[in-house]
């Protein structure tokens, strides 16, 4: 019944104005590096759409993708056209609780078996792994993601967790953690890192699935290209002042108030792709480099055992001194021994030496 | 999925630390055995010092003599254009300063990028040129051996892939990254062992080769 509405019905009755759900379709487009006259076609699209079903499982996470989705500090356009998405199942957001919030799951995937799209935020215990790591109401994670994923369209990894395996998974990775597409190989699978993503990409992965019915350009991450296509590096604002070789040493010196690049500070920006550069967060607001923090990468694999988050991408995760202070002893040994041999060799053959007076050699012949 | 990734994290950790374990080695055996054995004294009575004309023909024998230049101005040339540049690209590309700053705890100001982009691009074509001449001069080719083709790849390849790293040519990023550090431990392992080892010996030569002549009285 619900799902008998379009999105553009859903959307006028909440209130939405007409200029402001161009205004996203138009920011949407751009997104997606369409030029501005395909606005109107993705408005067309976005109001005809269906309310695609979404069962969203949540494993080994922290609620911070779900948090970053719906604590924008103002209600948007990205909120609604979430709520008017089926949403049915979501820990956090749905009322029900217990039995009937597994029910609602079951009904929700027999009623749209093969149509529904499966979001996934946290990594789950792998197969190998004991299942007790993380349950929900008895079943372990990989048995329901494994059923909901039968009837799956397509699946959404969001947060670097479902994606990479983040946080759960960094050393010594005690649960056995894997990421989505460790376990999913027969389904399509779109990344959607970040630690949280930034919202908008979140909701335009979506919208661009609505609006198109396929599954966007994909990167060899699986991220989709267009919001995951550029590195934080190429498009910060600071990165003259790294071409410059102006850089901020500490977080409180001069060139930390005048904005320079804080590549020395750790920053991961030349090897994170992501649109906190682009699109940053709270609406616009600013983003973490903006803020004077250097970038994490928080949207690449193993990002946490990458370095320390304070150490230049230049530098190694870890410096083994003691390994090479030993080769280097190792090595001086090696060394002496070779002067002790070609030094016995000389004396030996100083020794063995006959010496022949010019009168001998002509005796001999 | 996260395999780039994994072999950027070996590249900079486990195998770096081998590739820097090597190079001691290797480094610390080959200049030991060099400077313990020395030389046969000498009983002849001196006619000058040994240092400041050692120390001299260090510096005076980076430039080649007129005559070298005459019978060989492409390998002079040529050869000055990509040392250089590479020293600008290993020495003053400030990702490079962070690391060498981390490892030995010195540090100096480095170049803005679109320079030493600059540089790197010039030496690859010079290097690429030395191939192609060492390829075409038939005395050259004749006295080339296997090494002489390898200690090339090994130089050639940090610059090239530093480049594609930095120009983002190939992707993912991380594995881009990873190729370069791993071709510059490639040449660390490589250096003690070939003759890449004119990092260090060509000096200690230039100093004997001044020290020798210093004490005999003669201009080196």
């Amino acid at each position: 019944m619900a799902a008998s509405k379009t999105l553009g019905e859903r959307l006028r009755e909440r209130g939405v104005s007409r200029r402001g759900f161009l205004k996203y379709c138009a920011a949407t487009a751009s997104l997606m590096a369409l030029p501005p006259s395909m606005a109107p076609a993705i408005a067309a699209a976005l109001e005809r759409a269906r309310r695609p079903s979404v069962i969203w499982l949540s494993f080994q996470e922290c609620t911070g993708c779900t948090e970053s989705l719906t604590r924008s500090f103002s209600p948007t356009i990205e909120d609604l056209i979430l709520d008017v998405v089926s949403l049915d199942y979501h820990h956090t957001l749905q009322a029900a609780s217990g039995e009937a919030a597994e029910r609602a799951r079951e009904e929700a995937m027999r009623a749209h078996w093969g149509e529904y799209l499966l979001v996934v935020d946290g990594s789950l215990p792998g197969p190998r792994a004991n299942p007790g790591y993380s349950t929900i109401a008895g079943i372990s994670n990989l048995q329901m993601l494994e059923e909901a994923l039968a009837g799956a369209a397509a699946v959404i990894a969001i947060g670097t967790c479902a994606a990479f395996g983040g946080l759960p998974q960094a050393r010594p990775n005690p649960t056995g953690a894997v990421s989505v597409s460790d376990i999913v190989t027969d389904k399509p699978v779109i990344n959607v890192p970040g630690c949280p993503p930034v919202p908008m990409v979140i909701t335009g992965v979506l919208a661009q699935y609505l609006v198109f019915g396929q599954l966007p350009e994909l990167d060899e991450y699986r991220r989709p290209r267009a919001f995951y296509g550029q590195a934080i590096h190429d498009r910060c604002y600071r990165r003259p002042f790294y071409d410059k070789g102006l850089f901020a040493e500490t977080f409180d010196d001069e060139g930390a108030r005048a904005g320079w690049c804080l590549y020395r500070l750790g920053c991961k920006g030349p090897s994170t792709y992501n649109a906190c550069a682009t699109m940053r967060w709270n609406g616009g607001t600013s983003w973490p480099v903006e803020a004077g923090a250097p970038c994490l990468g928080c949207s690449e694999a193993s990002f946490w055992d990458a370095g320390g988050f304070y150490r230049a991408l230049s530098v190694p995760a870890e410096i083994d001194g003691a390994r090479i202070l030993a080769a280097g002893a190792v090595g001086a040994v090696v060394g002496g021994a070779a002067v002790a041999l070609t030094r016995r060799r000389v004396r030996a053959g100083e020794q063995a030496r006959e010496p022949v007076t010019v009168d001998e050699l002509e005796q001999r012949q | 999925m996260s395999d780039p990734m994994a072999f950027l994290l070996w590249v900079k950790g486990p195998m770096f630390n081998w590739a820097l374990a090597i190079f001691a080695l290797g480094t610390l055996a080959r200049l030991l055995e060099i400077f313990l054995l020395g030389r046969r004294p000498n009983y002849a009575e001196p006619r000058g010092g040994e240092w400041g004309p050692g120390l001299r023909t260090v510096l005076t024998r980076s430039v080649a003599d007129p005559g070298t230049f005459q019978r060989a101005p492409f390998d002079v040339l040529v050869g000055w254009i990509w040392h250089v540049g590479f020293l600008i690209a290993l020495l003053l590309f400030i990702p490079h300063i962070e690391l060498i700053q981390a490892l030995i705890g010195l540090g100096w100001p480095g170049l803005p990028n679109p320079v030493v982009d600059a540089a790197t691009a010039v030496t690859l074509v010079a290097l690429v040129a030395t191939l192609i001449h060492r390829l075409r001069h038939p005395v050259k080719r004749h006295l080339s051996t296997a090494e002489d083709y390898l200690i090339w790849t090994v130089t050639f390849l940090p610059l090239i892939t530093g480049y594609l790293a930095y120009h983002r040519l190939i992707g993912p990023y991380p594995l881009a990254l990873g190729l370069h550090i791993l071709a510059a431990e490639i040449f660390l392992i490589v250096l003690p062992f070939t003759k890449l080892t004119h990092i260090f010996t060509a000096f200690i030569a230039r100093w004997y080769n001044g020290a020798i002549f210093g004490r005999k009285g003669v201009q080196s």
